[in-house]
């Protein structure tokens, strides 16, 4: 009887109290520090010459106002590319380079890659995490013979499953994970 | 009782005249000499009622007879009597200060509340949930249901109702913790709740204006004047979820008046499981502890009491979504995109919440004037909710949000005759929002202060035989002074220049920073009868005005939900919500036979709810955005409760719940209504063997037939290319059946102590089934079979 009426002081000794944070804020704002503002996909070809860049820039975040969409050339068929992604969040002064923290994370974040809307052509990666899976920092473009203008569809999943089927070799069908990035460039070809 | 000494005044008549049956006759009195009407005189086989002056008489045989004098609130006599002769016996009864809780029943006199139709869970059926919580509880209150996250975030919904809509009260205070949040459920431990009640409507005045759904009320064991010390463990073991609870509570009274409680609750608990699949990420651990020191005396009494409240909830990770694709993938897919293996382990998406609570209460009752009760309290809530983040932010939360609230009230109960009874009171409340700026998120909840007043006052009149009246008002003062930075652009989009330009007072390039002031008055009031139509029937109606301010979440909100996929928006522009709400219950009840229909209606004037209005671009895709909007709403329905003895050892019970909601203005129907909901339970009871009870309950949900179509077209990418899709986020998921088998058997152990051992299955079939009312629908199946026992001793 003694012993079980022990019991509650027991459970009271188990439990442990931490203090509770109660730091009082400046009047500073939060400047996010995650969010990805500007994706930067730059294609330069592979024997040299001038790169064209297209950029997806959102500098309000998760708010009202679209991403701003630009580039800064056209892109030959038959030609390919060799195709980095940048990531940045601009809110942070410095910017925030996100690339480097998905190239360290790179086993969970893969770059899913489309053309679409007349644009057609093959893309391969190249990079590897460090399991050998792609993450797609750096890829390989080339626009088939006869494609047209169309779009460039850029799709980063956080936490995708890598070894799904046909996700190494860039199939987003059965990649999973969750969307970080989905931006689409227009793209004209001469 | 056979501790009390009591004063025994006895003075024995000396007749001569022998008989074999003796009258003892007497008076019976308190310790002012004031005649006790009604006490209880019991003898052998024999027993009497004293008179309105306090007269009795009772036939008594030759010899030794024992007495037993009881009048409700006062210290029994019970006292041997050798009786040979007509005897006069004047007993003066002593105040028992430890009964002034129990219900006195008189008819003539007055019982508050006793016109809302209270419904109450007691100690037994608590004990049931000690592993689970509140919300599930409450569940057996025909027009509760529960509006859930997973299987542990569990918020009580009173006929449609939630949310800032539900007060809760929890010993005596006002329950303050980020309530408005969908998946915020309430931070307490049920394991503290001696009783449980629920007041639906906004009835309950004393509590507060706002109640437009409802009161939940919990309330501890009361400790008794006397020495005494017993407690109880509950062990719980559940096979889904492989984990258990343990709960410990010791009470310690003493004659003096003083008395203490210990309480503590340690519960464990890994992934659960649907019938197909681990729900990964759905474990939760709590740790809870309070303690009590009271004073009882005899015209005051006081009492201190603190909890703690400390709980690790994992958020399903598959209800994680990045876009709208995801969502739709999701949806689509029919299972959830991630299924781990079973692990105890609770990582990001999850909730770290803890709740403290200190509280001081003073009273005193004036003989010929009422009981006044001054309290203060205190309430820290701290909430964390970690989200799935990169690199270096990964182990810090998304949201850290302290939230402290002062409160004090002051209560006089007073009456100016038998017949009528009142109640006053006056309420302050100081509360504080901090939302912590290193999470690297802009915070949902900004920082604010917020001083409420409140004042009340409840008359309950008896006004004949069997017509009870109260009717009472509320004003309530409310005041939200907050510090808040807006996106430049979302404040464009707003349009918040035109009527809220002067709250600027800080440009921080891409933000303003601003200072939102808004000031409610709200009024409130109630009206109800209580009209017994004979012994077995009784008529309950209430008619009652709520009014509620906007809470934060629904003036601040903007930003992204992530288990949702959707941007939500708050309005600076908001109107205070209004409800008037007409209820009415027949309760029949005879020996055997139980039954109660209870309909009402609910109609509420700017009703607050998020109500889609189009779709946003940003770096991760489309997202769907959803704004708090006011509409013109009604809310009706109809509970019922039947409870039928077939038998001495067999019973059934019925429950049934129809809730019917629609905007007036469009007609539409409104979001997450509960479905009709039908439960049976059939209970075999043999006290002989070992107290065995087994029950098989049939839990019936209907689909939700009546909801408004919100599903929207948005492009998914499909093989490489982008489809139009639709987002089927507002079909209800199929209505679904579902048995649960319940046994118990105690035994006595030692003197004084029992132990009670209990087996229970929930969802015996392992039925697949999903809930309309469930947030991670959209994900997974429900929770599946769970085989759980149960361990009790009493000591």
């Amino acid at each position: 009887m003694k012993t079980i009426k022990l019991l509650p002081l027991a459970l009271i000794v188990l439990l442990s109290f931490n203090s509770c944070s109660s730091d009082d804020n400046s009047s500073q704002p939060v400047n996010e520090e995650e969010v990805i503002t500007t994706v930067t996909v730059t294609l330069t070809p592979e024997g040299g010459g001038t790169p064209v860049v297209l950029t997806s820039r959102d500098l309000d975040g998760d708010g009202p106002n679209a991403p701003v969409i630009t580039s800064t050339g056209n892109i030959l068929a038959l030609t390919t590319y060799n195709g980095t992604v940048s990531l940045l969040n601009e809110l942070t002064n410095p910017a925030d380079n996100i690339s480097l923290e998905v190239q360290e994370e790179g086993d969970d974040h893969q770059f899913f890659f489309s053309a679409t809307g007349g644009l057609s052509g093959t893309f391969a990666y190249a990079d590897q995490d460090e399991n050998g899976d792609p993450i797609g920092l750096a890829f390989k473009f080339t626009a088939s013979a006869n494609t047209q203008s169309g779009n460039l569809t850029v799709i980063l999943r956080h936490e995708p499953n890598k070894a799904g089927a046909n996700v190494a070799s860039g199939d987003i069908t059965n990649a999973g994970g969750e969307t970080d990035v989905q931006v689409t460039f227009p793209v004209t070809v001469l | 009782m056979r501790y009390f000494i009591a004063l025994v005044f006895l003075i024995i008549g000396n007749q001569s005249l022998v008989y074999s049956q003796n009258k003892v006759s007497g008076k019976i009195t308190g310790e002012k000499n004031e005649p006790l009407a009604g006490s209880h005189i019991h003898a052998g086989q024999n027993f009497t009622v004293s008179n309105p002056i306090g007269d009795f008489s009772i036939d008594l045989p030759s010899g030794r007879n024992r007495i037993v004098v009881s009048y409700v609130g006062y210290k029994t006599v019970d006292t041997l009597l050798n009786v040979d002769n007509d005897v006069v016996l004047n007993i003066r009864l002593k105040e028992d200060i430890s009964a002034l809780s129990e219900i006195v029943v008189k008819d003539k006199n007055v019982k508050t509340n006793a016109t809302s139709d209270r419904k109450e869970l007691k100690i037994a059926q608590l004990e049931k949930y000690s592993s689970g919580s509140l919300g599930d509880a409450l569940k057996e209150i025909s027009g509760v249901s529960s509006l859930k996250t997973g299987n542990t975030i569990v918020k009580p919904v009173i006929n449609g109702l939630h949310s800032s809509r539900v007060l809760i009260i929890n010993n005596n205070v006002r329950l303050e913790d980020q309530q408005w949040g969908l998946e915020h459920a309430p931070n307490l431990d049920i394991n503290t709740a001696g009783k449980v009640s629920v007041i639906k409507g906004a009835s309950g005045l004393q509590y507060g204006g706002d109640a437009i759904g409802g009161v939940v009320i919990i309330e501890p064991l009361p400790i008794p004047v006397k020495d005494t010390l017993y407690g109880k463990t509950i062990l719980n073991g559940a096979s889904n979820g492989r984990g258990g609870s343990i709960s410990s509570s010791l009470f310690k009274g003493y004659q003096s008046g003083w008395n203490w409680n210990l309480q503590g609750t340690f519960k464990y608990l890994g992934d659960v499981e649907a019938p197909d699949y681990v729900l990964s990420n759905t474990g939760n651990r709590e740790k809870n502890f309070s303690a009590g020191l009271g004073y009882k005396g005899e015209t005051s009494g006081y009492s201190a009491f603190f909890s703690y409240y400390n709980a690790t909830i994992g958020i399903l990770r598959a209800s994680h979504t990045g876009n709208i694709a995801d969502l739709v993938n999701a949806i689509n897919s029919g299972t959830p995109a991630v299924i781990n293996d079973f692990t105890y382990a609770i990582n990001a998406p999850k909730q770290e919440v803890q709740h403290y609570l200190g509280k001081l209460n003073y009273y005193h009752t004036f003989s010929d004037f009422g009981k006044l009760t001054l309290q203060y309290a205190f309430q820290l809530n701290n909430r964390l909710e970690y989200d799935i983040r990169r690199g270096d932010a990964k182990n810090k939360p998304s949201l850290d949000l302290s939230l402290s609230t002062h409160s004090m009230l002051v209560d006089l109960e007073t009456s100016s005759s038998e017949s009528s009874k009142y109640k006053f009171g006056i309420s302050g409340v100081y509360q504080n929002n901090i939302a912590d700026i290193d999470t690297g998120v802009r915070p949902l909840i900004p920082d604010y202060d917020k001083y409420e007043a409140g004042i009340y006052g409840i008359g309950t009149f008896a006004l004949g035989e069997n017509l009870e009246l109260e009717t009472g008002f509320r004003y309530d003062f409310s005041r939200i002074d907050a510090t808040k930075f807006y996106l430049k652009s979302r404040w464009n989009e707003r349009d918040y220049d035109a009527d809220f330009s002067d709250i600027i007072i800080g440009d921080f390039g891409t933000q303003w920073k601003t200072n939102p002031v808004f000031t409610y008055h709200n009024l409130s009031g109630s009206i109800g009868t209580r009209y017994q139509i004979n012994t077995n029937l009784k008529w309950f109606s209430n008619l009652s005005l709520a009014s509620r301010s906007p809470n934060p979440s629904e003036l601040f909100s903007d930003g992204l939900h992530h288990s949702t996929g959707q941007i939500e928006l708050g309005d600076l522009r908001l109107e205070k919500e209004k409800a008037v709400k007409i209820s009415t219950a027949l309760a029949y009840s005879s020996g055997k036979f139980a039954f109660e229909v209870n309909p009402y209606l609910n109609l509420i004037n700017d009703f607050t709810l998020l109500k889609p209005t189009g779709l946003e671009q940003s770096i991760r895709g489309a997202f769907p955005v959803w704004q708090y909007r006011q509409v013109n709403a009604r809310v009706m329905g109809i509970d019922v409760n039947a409870d039928y003895d077939f038998t001495r050892n067999l019973n059934y019970h019925s429950t049934f719940a129809y809730v019917y909601g629609e905007d007036r203005d469009s007609k539409q129907a409104l979001i997450d209504m509960p479905p009709i909901n039908w439960n049976n339970t059939i209970q075999f009871k043999k006290q002989n063997w070992n107290n065995l009870v087994l029950g098989l309950k049939s839990e019936l949900v209907f689909t939700q037939k009546r909801y408004p179509d919100n599903d929207f077209m948005a492009d998914v990418p499909v093989d490489g290319t982008f489809v139009p899709a639709l987002v089927e986020i507002s079909r209800p998921p199929k209505g679904y059946h579902q048995l649960h088998f319940s046994s118990e058997m105690s035994f006595a152990t030692f003197e004084k102590s029992r132990i009670t051992i209990g087996f229970n299955i929930q969802n015996i079939f392992n039925t697949n089934y999903r809930d309309y009312l469930n947030r991670t629908r959209y994900y997974v199946d429900d929770m599946g079979r769970n085989f759980t026992v149960q361990l009790k001793f009493n000591y």
